[in-house]
C-alpha cells in the first residue's frame, strides 16, 4: 500500500467522471456566453435548430459570434470561412502544446479529443496535467461536459431570444466585445510583452483604418491580423 | 424555427472544417514533425492581433463609419470590462461587467 502511494505520489486524474468534474469552471463560463450567443444568433435570423447545429459542428465561441455577425451583415461564405480559420488558428498552438501529454494515445483517440480543444478546456487540462501523460477518459470527460454545456446554453439562448425580442436594451450585444477583452488581456502577458502590445495597437489601427477607407470590407480583419502578426515577429 | 437551410448547413460544415484542422493537425499528424520556430513565433502573435482587430472594429466602427459615444456607448462600456479583466482575469466576470455596463449606459444616455 505504501509502495503504491509512493509510486503514484501525484496521480493524474484518470476517469471520465473526474473529467466531468474538472470541467466545472468551464461549464460555468460557457453557460452565460453560450446563452448570449444563442440570443444574438436569433437576432441575425438563424433558426433555433441552426444555432444548435452550429454549436455542435463549429464549437468555437468567438468564431461563432463573428460568423453570425457576418451572416447578419450578409457577408459571402468564403469571407466568413476564412475569418473563422484565422480566428481559430490559435488552436494550432494549443494542440502543439498538448502533444507531450497525448503522444502515447492512438491517432483515432487524439482525432476525437482534438475536436474539444478550446481556450478554456486547454487552460483546465494543462493546469491539471502539467505536461504529464493524460488519460484519454479524463480529457474526454472534460471535453464532453464543456461541449454539451455550450450546445445546451446556446439552444436555450436561442429559445429565449424569441421571447426577449430586442436584446440591445439588456446590453447583450456587448457580450462579444467583452469576450474579446477578456481573451485579449491574458494574451498581452507572457514572453515578448512589448511586441504583443505593439501587435495589438497595429492590428486595431489597421482594422479601423481599412474599415474607414472601405466600409464593410470583409477582408479588413484578416489583413490587419497578418500585418500585425508580422510586425510582432519583426519587433521581437 | 426547427428548419436548417441547406446554405447554412454548408457554411457550418466549412466553418467546422477550418476550425477542426488547426485543432487536429499538430496532435495527430505533426506530432512527428516540428513547425519551424519562425512559424511558431508568427502564430504566437495571431491571437493578440486578431482579437485586437476585432475589438477595435466592435468598439469604433458602426454601420455609418466611425461610431462614438454617446450615440454608440461601446467605447465607454469597454472601460469596466477592461478593469475587471485586468484585476480578476475572469472571462465570465468580464463578459458580465461589459453587459451590465452596456445596459446601464443605454438606460442613462
Amino acid at each position: 500500500m505504501l509502495a503504491t502511494l509512493e509510486t503514484t505520489a501525484r496521480p493524474s486524474p484518470a476517469t471520465f467522471a473526474e473529467g466531468l468534474r474538472a470541467a466545472g469552471p468551464v461549464v460555468l463560463g460557457y453557460l452565460p456566453i453560450g446563452f448570449a450567443f444563442g440570443v444574438l444568433a436569433r437576432t441575425t435570423g438563424l433558426t433555433v435548430a441552426e444555432v444548435g447545429l452550429m454549436s455542435l459542428l463549429v464549437y468555437a465561441g468567438s468564431a461563432q459570434f463573428i460568423g453570425t455577425g457576418m451572416i447578419g451583415a450578409a457577408a459571402a461564405a468564403p469571407a466568413i470561412i476564412s475569418t473563422t480559420l484565422l480566428v481559430n488558428l490559435r488552436h494550432l498552438l494549443m494542440s502543439t502544446a498538448l502533444v507531450p501529454s497525448l503522444k502515447e494515445n492512438a491517432a483515432w483517440q487524439n482525432s476525437l479529443l482534438a475536436y474539444g480543444i478550446t481556450d478554456e478546456t486547454f487552460a483546465v487540462n494543462t493546469a491539471i496535467l502539467q505536461g504529464q501523460p493524460a488519460s484519454v477518459s479524463f480529457i474526454a470527460g472534460v471535453h464532453v461536459a464543456s461541449h454539451s454545456s455550450w450546445i445546451v446554453a446556446s439552444v436555450v439562448g436561442a429559445l429565449a431570444g424569441q421571447a426577449l425580442g430586442d436584446t440591445t436594451a439588456f446590453g447583450l450585444d456587448f457580450a462579444l466585445p467583452a469576450m474579446f477583452i477578456g481573451l485579449l488581456m491574458p494574451n498581452m502577458q507572457g514572453p515578448d510583452r512589448k511586441a504583443r502590445v505593439v501587435c495589438g495597437i497595429v492590428a486595431a489601427a489597421a482594422a479601423v483604418g481599412a474599415l474607414l477607407v472601405r466600409p464593410g470590407a470583409d477582408w479588413a480583419i484578416i489583413a490587419a491580423t497578418i500585418v500585425a502578426a508580422t510586425v510582432g515577429v519583426l519587433f521581437s | 424555427m426547427m428548419t436548417v437551410r441547406p446554405a447554412m448547413l454548408a457554411l457550418f460544415v466549412g466553418m467546422a472544417l477550418v476550425t477542426y484542422l488547426p485543432r487536429m493537425l499538430p496532435l495527430v499528424v505533426l506530432s512527428r514533425f516540428r513547425l519551424p520556430p519562425l512559424v511558431l513565433k508568427w502564430l504566437s502573435f495571431v491571437p493578440v492581433s486578431v482579437l485586437a482587430a476585432l475589438l477595435a472594429k466592435e468598439l469604433l466602427i458602426g454601420k455609418e463609419g466611425l461610431a462614438l459615444p454617446p450615440a454608440h456607448p461601446q467605447l465607454l462600456a469597454a472601460i469596466p470590462a477592461f478593469a475587471v479583466a485586468a484585476f480578476t482575469r475572469s472571462l465570465m466576470g468580464t463578459v458580465l461587467a461589459g453587459i451590465a455596463a452596456m445596459a446601464l449606459l443605454r438606460l442613462v444616455l
